[in-house]
């Protein structure tokens, strides 16, 4: 369970970020988390329930954005989104895909009071 | 005074401080020619005794050194410390990874110019490493015969972003019926073309491999040799 260290590097951006806007309290925080990024969503949670206490997100809302895997197919071009056990290209059954998206650990925006 | 709540795109890598060291070693790896090659599977896989037996027969050829993640204790560098001089610990205490900054903290005093290759074995976990990027020329991952042949499925993160698999104590296969074939099958589901070596420490069985495709490494780290 490495969700808490990912929470607490969160938290020192999400502080970083609040400061340089002259933000008093975060109300909410929205990221990207990619099926291919490590990163389960539920721990994720969990810890950022416990991270967040005494810094300016303490009472912050995370908004988890799941980002499903997006590949391209380098033989026939066909851009789709396979399962991870199962990654090749429905079309023309090439097996190595280039992956579009799906690896995102991303702090996307906050809102700030 | 009450504010309006504002809405701030940031749009930041949540590891940005990760990445941005983890490419900073990789330079430095490349500038002093040392090939940095790091091993990850689940705890029992075989990591620390394939280790142990690569360095000694590397070992007459080159120079190597190499770094140990564990929770607790260093029994694993005292093991490897007999296959190789410049071994260091690195005891993570409670977190279940390594990360740059501990790769860079323990290559304190370390002359990385006089070394061929620099293995890093990682904490045994199929889980967390994955997100962490250490500089590393090459990540391993390491799967043994007494697992089941459907870990590449159950933990596919670190199979994809792994370069290259080794399927450890192959000796052992009969006798924990470990059908071979499906798990080169899972392991290219979840990262077509993979490339994968079957190996066992033991009886030395496809070590030569692993050294040749270990020597082709060094020869992209390291041109001159």
């Amino acid at each position: 369970m490495h969700e808490l260290s990912i929470a607490l590097s969160m938290l020192e951006q999400i502080e970083e970020e609040a400061g340089w806007h002259d933000g008093s309290a975060v109300l909410a925080v929205q990221v990207k988390v990619g099926i291919l990024s490590g990163v389960d969503c539920d721990a994720l949670s969990f810890a950022w329930e416990i991270a967040r206490e005494g810094t300016k997100a303490a009472r912050a809302q995370l908004e988890i954005e799941r980002v499903p895997l997006l590949v391209r197919c380098p033989e026939c071009g066909m851009t789709h989104s396979p399962e991870i056990q199962a990654i090749f290209c429905p079309r023309c059954i090439t097996p190595e895909q280039d992956i579009l998206s799906g690896r995102e650990l991303e702090l996307t925006s906050l809102e700030i009071a | 005074m009450t504010t309006q709540p504002r809405l701030v795109e940031v749009r930041a890598r949540i590891l940005k401080e990760n990445d941005v060291l983890a490419r900073e070693l990789r330079e430095r790896f490349q500038r002093a020619g040392v090939c940095v090659i790091s091993f990850v599977s689940s705890p029992g896989s075989g990591k620390t005794t394939f280790l142990e037996k690569l360095m000694a027969r590397l070992g007459e050829r080159h120079r190597i050194a190499a770094l140990v993640g564990d929770l607790a204790t260093d029994n694993d560098a005292a093991r490897l410390g007999r296959a190789c001089r410049q071994v260091r610990q690195i005891t993570t205490g409670t977190i279940c990874h390594l990360d740059a900054k501990m790769i860079a903290a323990a290559l304190e005093g370390w002359k990385l110019e006089d070394l061929a290759f620099l293995f890093i074995e990682n904490v045994g976990n199929l889980v967390c490493p994955s997100s962490y990027d250490l500089g590393e020329q090459m990540r391993v991952v390491l799967l043994s015969a007494t697992e089941g042949e459907d870990k590449p499925l159950k933990y596919p993160t670190i199979f994809n972003t792994s370069d290259v698999a080794l399927i450890t104590k192959i000796d052992m296969a009969a006798a924990a019926e470990f059908d071979r074939e499906a798990a080169r099958r899972n392991i290219h589901m979840v990262r077509p073309g993979m490339r994968i070596l079957e190996v066992s420490a033991k009886s030395g069985a496809g070590m030569a491999e692993v050294e040749e495709l270990f020597a082709g490494q060094l020869r992209v780290a390291h041109p001159r040799i």
